[in-house]
């Protein structure tokens, strides 16, 4: 049979296809949303990139706090009587057709003035009119296109976002002023004692000497100012030579030019500069639409509705939440505290915190943890902590997450600055009393020269445009780095942590076996269109897992939230679902199980069982040969057997472990010298991620769900983490072998610079040359090496 | 040959000009999406071909 695939969303239509102006829909959801663009004529949207929209989820009173003011303005980034601007982030933008259809909103409610998208951030900015339209209506617009934004506790700060653009500036500043003082310092390469130059090179000079200002005392002061922080701690940093070799250049072409001793070194100076601000930009994190700082507050809503003593029910703020206030949570809302069930029945997603997908069923009476996630209709519940004091929420509290890792860790650039910089000073004091004694005059030139040629400008740049070449491969392969240092420390790690759930298992349950009465070949017919109507995710599971059957129109269908479905055709009827709602006895095994009956006759249940990521065994067969291999697990030990036979023997397997559990066993190896790569998933491993050298989070989803990490790791790439690490201990020889080349051009330098013979014209040759040659060296390597990784 | 003054007060001038426009532009913010634009700049004409809209029920009958 040929799948059709929904115009819209491009899923597969499996249910009944709706055909709506000659097109199929797999949903209503989807068709009303054509419908809206149609009648506007917005379905340029569908040209531009087929099927780019999403079903539009169930949104009813969920926005209702976006009508109190106190929560709009902490929205809104600019607000006076007639205008607001409020930015949204929208996981879903993918594509042009979305850039497109946000940028047009105003088609839609002509009381937005402008949206503007900011496609590398995935948000919009919109400008509406307050009076006409408000906050929630915006939201509601979006969420009835299938462009739900995303609102968390996060956005919950006032006013404006300061951007820093200070490195563009002072790269902008730097290139500036390396172009004009180029030109000004030709004519006395090129025409030496010519009689109009005489006559005007003062005032070249001097213009070279006002352009050279801003590139050290603005665009050059971070240097200054690490290297003081450097040699403050008793820490010899890369910054210590160039700040040095910055100050020398700038000092002694002033001098120069004052005293008339020749033109300065104003063009190496401004061109050092700029070529090191030029590495720090490339360098620069590019992932705008990651973020690897989340904490509780990215997941949490901002705000739930509370029950009053007379019935009514008001939005308030998360962080207002009090010890026995009531509160409303509707289906796909998160618990935001700790609370008892009052009323409803619970089915309770807590992959947020644990990284199981797996649904929990609570009746009333039973405690609700915050960081849940409500699936089956509406609950009420009695918050019985606060927001901080919430068992999730208290693991932020501990002093992990407040540390800097990188304060730990000695880059290799500043391993060998320590010993370079001391060489160069040696070789200087060297140099000037030899000179001292032959020729006194040349003395103090010989020790300057030894200072500008030996500033490790090509040591400085091969580390960031080694690195900065390969984030930005790896980020094409889809693993997202946080900056170039976990590169470094990714390849110096010996210990290997993983977590179980949603980390060496997929979320996505595939295998289920089936125990029980053998069904008839009518029943299985019957039982697979009866799935194939139903959205829940096991029905979806067990639908894919069954054989294919023909399509019969089903004469009755029905879905029970939170319990199973029903289907009559013909004389038979089917009820698939839980054990009570079939009319099974409770069973009592830890696995997820579907039961079925037919007619009112019990037949058997389907078992799923966790499956194990592809290539796992394969993974672990080859990184056992260079590293320890830890499974920490919270779950219990119902799969030991299952994966003792499927890794390799050396793995060790710990279960039971509670986030703080494994944050205190990678403590304890780590003070054993035990350098940890840590891979989880979520919430629960937040501590862990934190705690290790390095922290993967591995997701289904990169745009969706990620805890505070150093990396993430599409889930489909998991297979490949060898191969990543490895890459990393090449990109540490590439700079290694990066640095011998700049040692090259550091000892020609030398030599003109001991000799006396340090002409401006040389220095101007040899340092962009220095540069542009690591440069192009470490972008060939890295390129090599990443064409090794497809 | 006092010209030459003019000459470089022109080109610094013109030089600063410049500069200040960058400075302007990082200030409004058009360093910071260096991707949505490209994109953007694309529309314009899907918004006119959008108009005449019988012609586009005309290519799909046929």
């Amino acid at each position: 049979m040929e799948q059709t695939t929904c115009f819209h969303c491009g899923d597969d239509c499996n249910a009944a296809i709706i055909l709506y102006d000659e097109k199929n829909f797999c949903c209503n959801g989807c068709k009303t949303v054509y419908e809206i663009f149609s009648e506007n004529d917005l379905t340029c949207y569908y040209d531009l990139q087929a099927s780019p929209g999403a079903i539009p989820k169930e949104i009813q009173g969920k926005y209702d706090f976006l009508s109190q003011d106190n929560i709009i303005e902490k929205l809104t980034e600019f607000n006076d009587g007639n205008t607001q601007i409020a930015t949204l982030y929208i996981p879903h933008i993918h594509c042009s057709s979305c850039i497109w259809i946000l940028e047009n909103l105003n088609k839609l409610n002509p009381n937005i003035s402008s949206s503007q998208v900011n496609f590398g951030k995935k948000n919009i900015r919109v400008t509406y009119n307050p009076e006409k339209t408000s906050l929630k209506d915006v939201v509601l617009l979006l969420s009835t296109i299938g462009y739900e934004p995303y609102i968390s506790l996060d956005d919950f700060k006032t006013g404006q976002q300061n951007v820093n653009r200070s490195l563009i500036y002072k790269l902008g500043i730097a290139g500036f002023a390396f172009g004009n003082v180029m030109f000004l310092s030709f004519p006395e390469y090129f025409q030496v004692g010519e009689f109009w130059l005489e006559q005007y090179k003062h005032l070249f000079r001097w213009l070279m000497f006002v352009f050279s200002l801003p590139v050290v005392f603005y665009s050059g002061a971070d240097y200054f100012i690490s290297a003081y922080k450097g040699l403050r701690s008793k820490l010899l940093n890369i910054d210590v030579p160039i700040a040095l070799g910055i100050a020398v250049l700038f000092l002694r072409s002033t001098a120069e030019i004052i005293f008339d001793l020749g033109s300065g070194f104003f063009d190496s100076l401004t061109g050092l500069v700029f070529f090191l601000l030029l590495g720090k930009f490339f360098q620069q994190k590019t992932y705008s639409f990651l973020s690897f700082e989340r904490d509780y507050k990215s997941y949490f809503p901002i705000a739930v509705t509370i029950i009053s003593s007379e019935g009514i029910e008001t939005p308030i703020q998360v962080y207002d939440i009090k010890k026995g206030d009531r509160l409303l949570i509707r289906n796909e809302e998160l618990i935001p505290v700790d609370g008892i069930l009052i009323n409803g029945k619970a089915r309770i997603d807590y992959s947020f915190v644990t990284g199981e997908s797996e649904t929990v069923s609570k009746i009333s009476g039973d405690k609700l943890f915050a960081g849940g996630k409500q699936t089956s209709g509406v609950i009420e519940m009695e918050a019985i902590k606060s927001v901080e004091q919430s068992y999730l929420t208290q693991l932020w509290s501990n002093d992990v997450f407040s540390k800097n890792k990188d304060d730990g860790f000695t880059t290799l650039t500043n391993k060998i600055s320590k010993k370079f910089t001391i060489a160069v000073l040696s070789i200087a004091v060297i140099a000037t009393t030899f000179w001292l004694f032959v020729d006194a005059s040349k003395a103090m030139n010989v020790f300057t020269a030894v200072l500008i040629i030996a500033c490790p400008c090509a040591i400085a740049l091969s580390a960031p445009f080694t690195f900065g070449n390969l984030l930005r491969i790896f980020g094409k392969l889809k693993f997202y780095v946080k900056n170039a240092s976990v590169i470094e420390q990714l390849a110096s790690i010996n210990t290997i942590i993983f977590d179980k759930t949603g980390t060496i298992t997929s979320n996505k349950k595939s295998t289920a076996t089936y125990d029980g009465l053998a069904l008839n070949p009518s029943e299985e017919i019957l039982l697979k269109n009866t799935l194939r109507g139903s959205n829940h995710p096991l029905s979806r599971t067990l639908y894919d897992i069954l054989d294919e059957h023909n399509i019969i129109s089903l004469n009755h269908f029905e879905e029970h939230l939170g319990k199973g479905i029903e289907a009559t055709h013909n004389d038979n009827h089917i009820k698939i679902g839980s054990a009570s709602f079939v009319g099974a006895g409770e069973t009592s095994i830890l696995n997820t199980q579907v039961h079925i009956s037919t007619n009112n006759e019990y037949k058997g249940k389907y078992t799923f069982y966790n499956s194990y990521r592809k290539g796992l065994s394969k993974l672990f067969n080859k990184l056992k040969k260079q590293y320890d291999l830890v499974i920490l697990s919270g779950d219990n030990e119902g799969e030991f057997e299952n994966l003792k036979k499927l890794l390799p023997s050396k793995t060790k397997l710990i279960f039971n472990q509670k986030p703080d559990d494994k944050l205190d066993y990678i403590k304890y190896h780590q003070t054993e010298g035990a350098k940890i790569l840590m891979i989880g998933d979520g919430l629960n491993d937040a501590g862990a991620l934190a705690q290790s050298n390095v922290g993967i989070a591995l997701s289904e989803n990169v745009n969706v769900f990620s805890p505070a990490c150093d990396a993430i790791l599409d889930a489909s790439k998991f297979n490949q983490l060898d191969k990543f690490i490895s890459a990393s201990k090449s990109a540490i020889k590439i700079i290694k072998w990066s640095f011998v080349l700049s040692f090259v051009y550091n000892i020609i330098g030398l030599y003109f610079a001991v000799t006396g013979q340090l002409a401006p014209v040389i220095a101007a040759i040899l340092m962009p040359l220095s540069s542009i040659s690591i440069v192009i060296f470490t972008t060939i390597a890295t390129n090599l090496l990443g064409r090794k990784l497809e | 040959m006092s010209v030459i003054y003019i000459l470089l007060s022109i080109s610094i001038i013109v030089a600063v000009v410049f500069f200040i426009a960058f400075l302007t532009a990082v200030r409004k913010g058009q360093f910071d999406d260096s991707y949505t634009p490209s994109v953007r700049m694309l529309f314009d004409d899907e918004l006119v071909k959008e108009q005449p809209k019988p012609t586009i029920k005309i290519k799909k009958t046929n």
